[in-house]
């Protein structure tokens, strides 16, 4: 709104939210085999305009569709050929570099089993894994690492979660235990300040007991990995700013790849980052969204670079409630919708490919005549890397990780 | 019950206050309920003094004038460079100078005037007695939530003016003061949206915004998965064309202050909820509000809302009925509500108790302590725990469960170190059990803080009890 130039956007709520990751033990069977395989899930919350951020530029009614704000292949912003059908964003060069080397894969006109449009009930599916909202308290990730772990009990001495940021994402809680973590803002308690209280809460309070150890252990483990930050002087946030942003997603995402790429570190993580959702002036090739997509591409870039050699057995999720209008709403944004994207980037993955069954953008082609149709259950993919990557059993796939998935294959062929 | 009248009166204080206070138990434990009534009946109840503290228009108005001032100053210092440099060095250069010799001049007043309204807020919990009304100004805020990440200058004066006269009203009130409030307004992207058949609709390019409408329905009223479809959000959304308000730049005396503008409401009848409103204009949105208030799935809502707020993540399905047959019963009066739920046996259940979120942990440790907050270094504190004041991550507000802030006790752990650090030269960790808590907390607690190596560390370790953590 031009009258209110000094009012900065939703996406910047980020900055009070927190972004977060969380992440628990060895895959063990992965590493019977030698290898030792590495998974980070990043959630985007409020709903990702996919068609904006990977464009079907082949599609003969793209152009009608969103007018101006299609994302195209000449103009001032071109944006990224990927193949000859799919473009991408021009915020996200370290994508498009991963896609060339054959290190990352584009899912398009992709969702869960969701398709109502509450962001929190489209949340709550895509993190529990169940096909429908409610009552969940646990995350998929959390179940197939229980899958994983033998007779389905998980060591607590090996417990490896972690959290960063104070809120735990759904797609992480469970029964195995969960370390969280945040940039040291404030004067740490000292160790035997530590040891003490958790003496008191092991007589009083199991559950604040179990929250305590987790924080313990991952302390333990930064500090052996010299991971100590300096504690910037935080008692006043400086002003929002897309720099911020971006200077958050690398830090949070590079934070969680120090952890990851440790030789006794954890081998699973997931992070949330919140803004996506771009009712107003959501732009294309810049603006509110191509800002938020750069800051994410810069997140995978500290990722890729912090991994170090074991980027080459590593898959980074970037999933997503559910995508965006097809049309550009009355605010120039766009309003809750049903396909988008999923992006997937690592050195294990068989990448340099869009994989898509595309519906079409004609009015009919459209789910409830408004959005983008999902022709690929996001589950199959998240099946596909589970079992091919990690090595979680197809059976535990089908029912305590995605229960009632039965019918929903896993996608095939994804890491090689 | 088995518990001492002095455990009674701090679990009370706790779970329904802000946290004990030196004398509070003594002065309440003759009748702990009574206490929480009388609280609840005293006049003007919630509302709050904020002398010196603009209104939520001028407050908007005040920024974007220093916003406009500012603008100015950089163009000129930005012309002033460019004839001094003769354009020797490059235009980026020219424009960077500018904007930094720009800001220095016209610093932002909304920062300052976010801090202000804080400290009203903090000072308003520490003050209390009980403490349980301004627990429920913070519940309504949370409910109604807007974010200072968006609108910071109008965050504070917003909860003045929508919640805190009406959190002991009737809720139909509370809903179409919320609602119409432009804080709300322009958080939820209402102020421009235009009916695609309205006048500006047809002569310009924007239309409809659904997100406010949504969120009413979602959130604020009739709860998700309930009686509402796609098409009753965009019809009510249509109906709520026109809800915005005057823009700060052309109107320096009303700028900021809400507006139903015509040109903007999508003319015709609309149905919502199976119900047919005619066009009345800006009394179409207040009839569609006024029957959402009262309606049965509002009534769960806000019952089951209260009841997992106060009580339990899993409220009570007994007193969750109960409420909401009080909210039916009444057409809605919160007063009668509020006094079911504190009357009620099912929300005294000692056995099982909630986690505190982190504001509600940070200001009870403040005020056993004592001591006073500064707002800049409390609303950091809640930041680093993941609670920013009036910066929810979403329109669904803060998590009211444990298992969405158990994680964060190693931050809790930090925020607690800190404090205890910076009072324990001042204040005495047994006197705190003494004359706050009553010697109500639990033998294991009282001996950690015995055996502390320092008062630093039995502060800590007090504040971090499950005695403290827990109401």
């Amino acid at each position: 709104m031009a009258d209110c130039p000094h009012l900065p956007s939703r996406r910047e709520a980020l900055i009070g939210s927190g972004a977060l990751f969380a992440w628990t033990q060895f895959p063990k069977l992965a590493r019977a085999e030698g290898r030792d395989p590495r998974m980070l899930v990043i959630v985007l919350r409020g709903a990702l305009d996919g068609l904006g951020t990977v464009a079907p530029v082949g599609d003969p009614d793209w152009i009608r569709l969103r007018g101006n704000r299609a994302l195209i292949l000449d103009g001032p912003t071109p944006a990224l050929p990927l193949d000859s059908y799919f473009a991408l964003n021009a915020a996200m060069p370290n994508l498009h570099r991963l896609y060339k080397a054959r290190q990352a894969t584009i899912v398009h006109a992709t969702a869960t089993a969701y398709r109502e449009r509450s962001h929190f009930d489209g949340q709550d599916v895509l993190e529990s894994g169940l096909p429908r909202p409610g009552t969940a308290d646990t995350g998929w990730l959390n179940r197939a690492l229980l899958a994983m772990a033998p007779g389905g009990r998980v060591d607590p001495r090996g417990g490896r979660a972690v959290a960063v940021g104070p809120v735990t994402p759904l797609v992480v809680r469970g029964q195995a235990p969960v370390m969280s973590w945040t940039p040291p803002q404030v004067l740490p308690a000292s160790d035997d300040t530590q040891a003490r209280l958790l003496d008191l809460y092991r007589h009083t309070d199991p559950k604040l007991a179990s929250a305590l150890e987790s924080r313990i252990r991952l302390v333990a483990l930064g500090r052996a990995g010299g991971m100590d930050g300096s504690p910037p002087n935080g008692a006043q946030l400086p002003p929002p700013g897309i720099a911020r942003v971006r200077a958050y997603f690398a830090e949070a995402a590079g934070t969680a790849a120090r952890y990851l790429a440790r030789a006794d570190g954890p081998r699973v993580g997931a992070m949330g980052f919140v803004g996506w959702d771009t009712h107003i002036n959501e732009g294309a090739a810049s603006g509110q969204l191509a800002n938020l997509l750069g800051a994410l591409d810069g997140a995978l870039a500290a990722i890729e670079t912090n991994m170090g050699d074991s980027w080459r057995e590593t898959v980074v999720a970037v999933i997503t409630e559910f995508g965006r209008t097809a049309r550009i709403n009355g605010t120039d944004g766009t309003d809750h919708g049903t396909g988008t994207v999923a992006l997937l980037a690592g050195g294990a993955l068989k990448g340099g490919r869009v994989v898509a069954d595309w519906p079409g953008l004609r009015g009919a082609d459209l789910h409830e005549g408004r959005d983008l149709k999902a022709t690929i259950d996001l589950r199959a993919v998240l099946k596909g890397l589970l079992r091919d990557h990690l090595r979680v059993e197809e059976a535990a796939l089908a029912s305590a990780v995605f229960p009632g998935s039965a019918n929903v294959a896993p996608t095939a062929g994804l890491v090689g | 019950m088995a518990e001492s009248a002095k455990a009674v009166a701090a679990f009370a204080l706790h779970r329904f206050g802000m946290g004990p206070r030196a004398g509070s138990i003594a002065a309440i434990e003759s009748d702990p309920r009574g206490a929480l009534l009388a609280e609840l009946r005293r006049p003007r109840a919630g509302e709050v003094a904020a002398p010196g503290l603009p209104g939520s228009s001028l407050a908007f108005r005040t920024v974007a004038e220093a916003n406009a001032v500012r603008q100015a100053k950089r163009i000129v210092a930005a012309r002033a460079q460019k004839e001094a440099m003769r354009g020797e060095a490059g235009q980026q250069a020219d424009n960077d100078m500018a904007a930094r010799v720009a800001a220095g001049a016209v610093p932002d007043p909304g920062r300052q005037i976010y801090l202000n309204e804080a400290r009203v807020r903090i000072d308003a919990a520490l003050a209390a007695e009980t403490g349980f009304t301004e627990r429920l100004v913070w519940f309504w805020s949370n409910h109604f939530c807007i974010s200072a990440d968006k609108i910071q200058s109008m965050a504070g004066a917003y909860e003045r003016e929508a919640i805190r006269p009406h959190i002991l009203g009737r809720f139909a009130d509370l809903l179409q003061a919320a609602e119409s409030h432009p804080c709300m307004l322009f958080y939820l992207d209402q102020a421009a949206s235009m009916g695609p058949n309205s006048i500006a609709g047809i002569n310009r390019t924007r239309g409809l915004n659904e997100n406010l409408a949504r969120e009413i329905l979602e959130l604020h009223t009739l709860g998700v998965r309930t009686v509402y479809t796609q098409d009753d959000i965009i019809s009510f959304a249509k109906v709520l064309t026109g809800w915005t308000f005057l823009p700060a730049g052309d109107n320096p005396e009303h700028g900021g202050e809400f507006s139903f503008n015509r040109r903007l409401h999508e003319p015709g009848p609309q149905t919502v909820v199976g119900k047919v409103y005619e066009d009345t204009g800006v009394e179409q949105g207040r009839a569609v509000l006024r029957d959402l208030a009262v309606h049965e799935a509002t009534a769960r809502h806000i019952a089951t809302k209260l009841v997992r707020h106060f009580v339990a993540d899993e409220p009570p399905p007994v007193l969750v009925d109960k409420l909401a047959a009080v909210f039916r019963e009444t057409g809605g009066d919160l007063k009668e509500v509020t006094e079911a739920l504190v009357s009620a046996p099912e929300a005294w259940t000692f056995s099982s108790r909630k986690l505190k979120r982190p504001s509600e942990w940070v200001i009870s440790m403040v005020r056993a302590a004592g001591t006073t907050a500064d707002p800049a270094r409390f609303t950091a504190g809640l930041a680093t725990l993941g609670e920013p004041m009036w910066r929810p991550p979403s329109p669904r507000g803060y998590a009211d469960d444990e298992a969405t802030w158990i994680d964060g006790m190693g931050q809790r752990l930090d925020v607690a170190n800190t404090v205890a650090e910076r009072i324990a030269t001042r204040i005495d960790p047994r006197a705190i059990i003494e004359t706050v808590l009553a010697s109500t907390v639990a033998p294991e607690t009282l001996q950690a803080v015995a055996r502390a190596e320092s008062r630093q560390q039995a502060l800590t370790l007090l504040f971090m009890s499950p005695d403290f953590q827990r109401r």
